[in-house]
């Protein structure tokens, strides 16, 4: 199975007396397709896994398999994590983030022309993301003339735009309301199967965690994988 | 690839270009100051090649008679006609004065030279409207910078002047520009006293018992008459014959004249060197000061508008951009501030240089420097914006 496995995850921050451990051996497993939910209460070290699922931090110990590589195992496997985190994760953030100076089609091409795909090739996948995020007509129109839900969409198009194995999303709902913030996670759903990409969602958002078929509760710095009401289909979620 | 730098100045052009303009105006005063020395350099070559001589000869142990005053006898001028390698020799006086121009004062710089001799050095070279001097008296050429039109009347010292002719560009060392007028008026306007001063020599002359012995008749008023005369000029010009040594003839007069000589070479020397060597030194100053001024606001905008990205560029990072192509970015930004600063100066400097009192010389190639100069200073000025932007944690996206 490809997506995402971590195995014991560890971090620990300072050292001595003023170590702090974030991450006291996390278990995780999310399949191509999935959505997960990752909650817990504030400073229970939701951010800091998902700084090491990001490779924005380095973990102190355990594994990290990412679309079938491992990636990490008491070390960085791979030197380059600057091309690990463009080409194999996708990252949907609580505001939606999107480069002000680019028009909505060019925020979501920018990523596979870093990927070094060519200008029209970039902008053709964009535009085909875009209309499958139903924002297609919006392409030419600054992220400033967007509204919140039309920005978090194409800011899921760009988490997309290079067909990661994963893509980290981190309160992705938290500035919507209700319908659209169910909005987003249907989306978020459809995309997942669509595109076979496990997708984890941090979230304190009650409206959300329902939908979710596994659910991971983390507290201080273990995770516990809990049943979710399994509602993770875009048609059960619309029912 | 999108040119992030283009995509952000677009956005943002607004904000761009009013910073270019206030880049670009001082810009254009650093173009200005290098225009204000080009011109001073200029003004002191254009008064050496127009006065059309090869050899200066002057007072021993004078810089004269542009640098320092230089004061020799009328007639040394036919003995250096006599040397050899001589072509023409003229009579030349200068003399710095302040004259009344429809009510206002002008600056200028009398020159006195013999009439009827056109294209003897020191005479103006040629002429834009109107003649030569042709009279012994009361004619004058003037400069057009002067202000002066054919038919007006400049007053010098107690006498009046016809502008006969007009010419241009002829200037002293200092940009003043040049009015000529006949040898004679200006001998007397250079060293001319007024009536009390000349009653008072007299006086003082016949109270002088050497001067006014009781058993010599007529020497006292010998004495006075030569008083009253004055046979001095500032310096002799020269025009050597076609395939004369300037070097040997100089070296010639020097030993058989006692007199100091300066080639076209020494007195460059003594105008650019030591005349103007202050003025220089001044103006480069400034110019140091406005480059680091100019640094320093480039620097501090690049900054400015970097730190106002910082989000942006922790998205960029997180999401695998290249920290050459974020640093590219602000470099490109830094540069195309730069160059439209630039344009905006150089085309500032041209529109206003022409109004300056004093000639502004714009060269190309100072230009091209001061663009070169423009470019590698704003790349310097954005490494402490690229040095932010390249310490940005890309996990300050995530929060």
């Amino acid at each position: 199975m490809s997506g995402i496995r971590i195995e014991a995850l560890r971090k620990r921050y300072g050292t001595g007396d003023m170590a702090v451990d974030a991450l006291k051996g996390v278990d995780m497993e999310v399949a191509p397709g999935e959505v997960v939910g990752l909650i817990g209460p504030s400073g229970s070290g939701k951010s800091t896994l998902l700084k090491c699922l990001g490779a924005v931090i380095e973990p102190t110990g355990g594994k990290m398999v990412l679309g079938g590589s491992t990636i990490y195992e008491d070390g960085w496997k791979i030197s380059d994590l600057r091309t690990l985190r463009r080409d194999n994760i996708g990252f949907i953030f609580q505001a939606p983030y999107l480069i002000p100076f680019l028009d909505a089609l060019d925020n979501v091409a920018l990523l596979p022309m870093l990927s070094g795909h060519s200008d029209a090739d970039s902008r053709k996948r964009a535009m085909e993301l875009l209309e499958a995020l139903d924002v297609a007509h919006r392409a030419a129109a600054m992220p400033s003339q967007l509204s919140g839900g039309e920005q978090q969409r194409v800011s899921i198009a760009r988490a997309l735009a290079n067909h990661p194995p994963v893509i980290l999303a981190d309160e992705p709902t938290a500035p919507l309301d209700s319908e659209r913030a169910l909005s987003v996670v249907r989306i978020l759903h459809s995309m997942a199967q669509q595109y076979e990409t496990a997708i984890i969602v941090v979230t304190h958002d009650e409206k959300i965690i329902p939908t979710f078929r596994r659910i991971y509760r983390i507290r201080d710095g273990k995770t516990v994988e809990e049943a979710g009401e399994g509602r993770s289909t875009a048609g059960e979620i619309a029912e | 690839m999108i040119s992030l730098a283009g995509r952000d100045i677009l956005h943002g052009w607004g904000k761009f270009v009013l910073t270019s303009v206030g880049l670009g105006l001082l810009i254009g005063v650093t173009l200005t100051m290098g225009g204000v020395y080009r011109g001073m350099v200029d003004d002191a070559k254009v008064l050496l090649d127009n006065s059309g001589a090869d050899l200066w000869v002057v007072q021993r142990e004078t810089l004269g008679p542009y640098a320092e005053s230089s004061s020799i006898y009328d007639d040394v001028r036919r003995s250096v006609f006599e040397m050899p390698g001589v072509e023409r020799a003229a009579n030349v006086t200068y003399l710095a004065t302040q004259v009344r121009r429809g009510g206002e004062d002008t600056r200028v710089m009398v020159a006195g030279v013999e009439p009827g001799e056109p294209g003897a050095p020191g005479q103006p070279g040629y002429l834009t409207a109107g003649r030569h001097l042709a009279r012994s008296h009361y004619e004058a050429v003037a400069d057009e910078a002067s202000g002066f039109r054919l038919g007006d009347t400049i007053r010098i010292r107690r006498n009046s002047y016809t502008v006969v002719g007009l010419t241009r560009r002829m200037v002293s060392s200092g940009g003043d520009p040049m009015v000529f007028i006949p040898l004679k008026d200006a001998q007397e306007a250079q060293f001319l006293k007024d009536n009390d001063a000349i009653l008072q020599q007299r006086r003082r002359t016949a109270a002088n018992p050497s001067l006014n012995r009781p058993g010599v008749p007529g020497m006292l008023e010998g004495v006075i008459a030569s008083q009253g005369v004055n046979p001095y000029v500032n310096a002799v010009l020269v025009r050597l014959l076609p395939g004369a040594d300037p070097e040997k003839t100089a070296e010639h007069m020097r030993r058989w004249m006692r007199l100091e000589v300066y080639t076209r070479a020494q007195m460059e020397e003594i105008l650019l060197g030591k005349l103007i060597a202050t003025s220089s030194k001044q103006i480069a100053m400034l110019l140091v000061i406005l480059a680091v001024v100019s640094a320093a606001i480039v620097a501090f905008i690049i900054y400015t508008l970097t730190l106002g990205k910082i989000r942006e560029i922790a998205v960029l990072k997180l999401i695998g951009t290249k920290n050459r192509t974020i640093v590219g970015m602000i470099m490109q930004q830094a540069i195309a501030l730069g160059v439209l600063g630039f344009m905006i100066g150089k085309v500032s400097a041209t529109f206003w240089a022409p109004k300056f009192p004093k000639y502004v010389l714009l060269e190309v190639r100072d230009a091209a420097t001061g663009f070169a100069a423009v470019i590698v200073m704003c790349v310097f000025a954005s490494l402490l914006a690229i040095r932010v932007a390249v310490k940005v944690d890309p996990a300050e996206a995530i929060g």
